[in-house]
């Protein structure tokens, strides 16, 4: 039986179309597109096409709005560090403690630089709270960067409506919708989001591939200057390849934008009911009525998420987990936190992220397996008495802090 | 993915004295829920001989501290309380054929549950005097906590100094800007300002010749190392005598390549060479030179090849 892979949203499979798409590129397109002569270009009017097809796919008002970058990280590093330069007498940003660490650690970097960082909370569902945004809008702000969905819990913000109130008040908006697109319709042109992120390998392109949205006359300082590729606002040889990638990715993810959002979200929902029915002591994370349609976070209590995931691995499944032990850190995910989630639970949360590639199949064989891995981990928790938790578990168990 | 060792792998899948020790009369009770790793070691104790007949775990945490747990009560069923205490966190980790840095602690929490147990059995109050914070030096699993107290203890004011005290930064060096980042919080606390070494501390030593360098292997470490005086040299190759029956153990071996000012050019070999070890192996002999030296010294490995001294990292 094949391996299930259920963690899309760490990293998806490059699709066979795109890798077929991007193939000429290495040994017969080789050129550099800033060359005259046939070999490059041949390879400028693919990266032209390319780019209109993340246009597209972003409902941008025009082509030239798309920059290239690496990563999501480079396009949130530059959208970030641009509104700064840009606006060196504006100080603030607002940002949310949910954030992805492409921009929480840049903030926290920013903060020790002078500038001060507002981190907007969040409640037991992940939902942002609009009264405390506004009331941060001020001059001194230059710019608000808040994700469109959330990696871990799938839960989307209202960045639409944020963007029109930072727009109103003269603020520049960013939104790290790596997560988002592909997944969810966006129009950008009817927006008054200023900056977007998008990364390849999220939505089935290779990795090393990312855009930057840059809404026409939205004031822009280059993060790298060098070249004149991407129109000067991102110096640097295109990655001729995987930019062709990215564009076929975009294409296919506006052809499967319904399947996305019916089928692939019917698997989910079958998923997260069987696994919560079948397993005792175990809750959906994050505002699941407004959610991405592929994510799926459950958390499992009593138990620690690398030990789950570490038994789901021995047969065949791949999801993530937000516990300590995984990341390496020493608190569970800060996302996870953020909603109050106690650290019983915390550690044992679960995600499983789907794509169009997955089969309702697959989702029978997870709702088979899960239930005896939780099983046969609660019987070495401290915190489980035979069929459930130990009473008044947190004082049954209380260890020495260590 | 974690490089767990088959090791780990088995005592994880297959864990032994899971559970609750029957008629135990020793328990203790560790960790930390908010790092995701605690654990209960129950003990049943002969009475009359302090012999530790039976032991069980219940843990709560990831694949490897679920086989510390395992793996501790292994190698204590058996002993005598007192043999039990001997046992290091490293004991642990050997036990399991090692585990990666950022895991160490799960070893250094199965120690102290025994502590713990002990101290039950014994009508004793066992007081955690290990606090863990987030680790900054990979290399030698070195944790923010223990960084922050010897810079306080003995008012460190250099990343070199902090290597040399704590091996922190001793190794890749990625580490260096957050070691900055504790001297300088550290410092502020008394009202010091950190200065920043300029290109950095290890640039510096290696400025006069670099392990690239192609320095003739057959050349005399005393003429290389003009400024050396036969004392230090003697010294230097009395550690180096004194740890190679053991790398020799393992197959392996180690060399004295060259001497240049406060930096020692050795060549690992045998089954050393390339082992996952290695930097730890050249960072424990690395403190034995500091400690018997009484100054700071770095120890690069470098390859032999032809006639060239090549560097492979330091």
């Amino acid at each position: 039986m094949n391996d299930i892979y259920l963690d899309n949203n760490a990293t998806t499979m490059v699709s066979p179309e795109v890798l077929e798409e991007m193939l000429p590129f290495f040994c017969e397109q080789f050129g550099n597109p800033s060359s005259l002569h046939n070999f490059g270009n041949k390879v400028g009017f693919a990266l032209k096409k390319a780019r209109q097809q993340v246009q597209t796919l972003l409902g941008a008002e025009h082509d030239s709005e798309i920059v290239f970058t690496s990563c999501g990280t480079e396009s949130d590093s530059t959208a970030i560090l641009s509104a700064l330069r840009a606006q060196p007498e504006r100080k603030e940003i607002i940002t949310t403690v949910v954030e992805h660490p492409a921009v929480l650690t840049l903030c926290e970097y920013l903060e020790t630089e002078g500038y001060t960082v507002h981190k907007l909370e969040v409640d037991s569902k992940g939902r942002l709270d609009l009264d405390k945004y506004a009331s941060l809008l001020s001059d001194n702000v230059a710019v608000v960067s808040v994700m469109w969905a959330n990696n871990e819990s799938g839960t989307i913000f209202p960045v639409e409506k944020m963007a029109d109130m930072a727009h109103e008040a003269g603020i520049m908006f960013h939104t790290d919708a790596v997560q988002a697109v592909g997944k969810l319709p966006i129009n950008l042109q009817e927006s008054n989001i200023h900056m977007l992120s998008v990364s390849g390998h999220k939505l089935h392109a290779p990795k090393g591939i990312g855009v930057l949205y840059l809404k026409r006359g939205t004031r822009f300082r280059p993060l790298l200057r060098g070249g004149h590729q991407e129109r000067g606002r991102r110096a640097g040889t295109e990655n001729a390849a995987a930019i062709v990638g990215l564009g076929k990715a975009c294409e296919l993810a506006m052809q499967h934008m319904a399947f996305e959002n019916t089928t692939v979200k019917a698997m989910r929902d079958r998923l997260e009911a069987g696994i919560l029915a079948a397993v005792p002591y175990s809750f959906a994370t994050g505002d699941v009525d407004n959610r991405l349609p592929n994510t799926a976070s459950i958390a499992f209590e009593y138990i620690e998420g690398e030990a789950i995931l570490l038994l789901m691995n021995k047969v065949g499944i791949a999801a993530s987990s937000g516990s300590a032990c995984t990341s390496g850190s020493l608190e569970p995910s800060h996302v996870m936190r953020a909603m109050g989630i106690p650290y019983t639970a915390a550690h044992g949360t679960v995600r499983f992220s789907f794509s169009r590639y997955n089969t309702m199949e697959e989702v029978e064989r997870v709702i088979a397996e899960v239930p005896e891995i939780v099983a046969k981990l609660r019987k070495l928790s401290p915190y489980w008495e035979g069929d459930g938790p130990a009473e008044n578990p947190e004082q049954a168990f209380a260890p020495v802090y260590a | 993915m974690w490089d767990y060792s088959e090791k780990v792998k088995e005592h994880f899948y297959n864990p032994k004295n899971a559970g609750a020790a029957e008629n135990a009369n020793a328990t203790g009770e560790v960790g930390s829920l908010s790092c995701g790793d605690a654990l209960r070691l129950t003990l049943k104790v002969d009475p009359d001989t302090e012999i530790i007949l039976d032991a069980g775990f219940q843990t709560f945490g990831c694949g490897s501290a679920i086989a510390s747990s395992s793996a501790l009560t292994e190698i204590i069923k058996g002993m005598t309380l007192d043999q039990a205490l001997e046992v290091s966190n490293q004991d642990i980790a050997d036990f399991l054929d090692g585990l990666p840095p950022e895991k160490m602690h799960c070893s250094v929490m199965g120690r102290e549950a025994l502590q713990a147990a002990v101290a039950d059995y014994r009508g004793e109050v066992w007081s955690d005097d290990h606090e863990e914070g987030a680790l900054i030096c990979k290399c030698f699993a070195i944790d923010e906590v223990m960084i922050e107290d010897t810079i306080r203890a003995n008012s460190l004011t250099t990343v070199e100094e902090v290597t040399n005290y704590t091996k922190a930064g001793g190794g890749c060096s990625a580490c260096h800007e957050g070691i900055e980042n504790v001297l300088t919080r550290v410092m502020a606390e008394s009202g010091q300002a950190f200065v920043a070494g300029g290109v950095g501390s290890a640039i510096a030593a290696k400025s006069k010749a670099t392990p690239v360098a192609a320095t003739p292997a057959a050349a005399a470490p005393v003429e290389a190392a003009p400024k050396t005086d036969i004392k230090r040299i003697s010294t230097i190759m009395r550690v180096l005598e004194a740890v190679r029956p053991r790398l020799q153990a393992d197959g392996g071996d180690c060399e004295l390549m060259d001497i240049d000012g406060n930096t020692i050019y050795v060549n690992l070999t045998g089954a050393c060479m390339g082992c996952q070890m290695a930097s730890m192996t050249l960072g424990g002999i690395q403190q034995q030179l500091i400690e018997e030296l009484g100054e700071f010294v770095r120890l690069v490995q470098v390859e032999k090849k032809a006639d060239k001294l090549v560097g492979i990292g330091g």
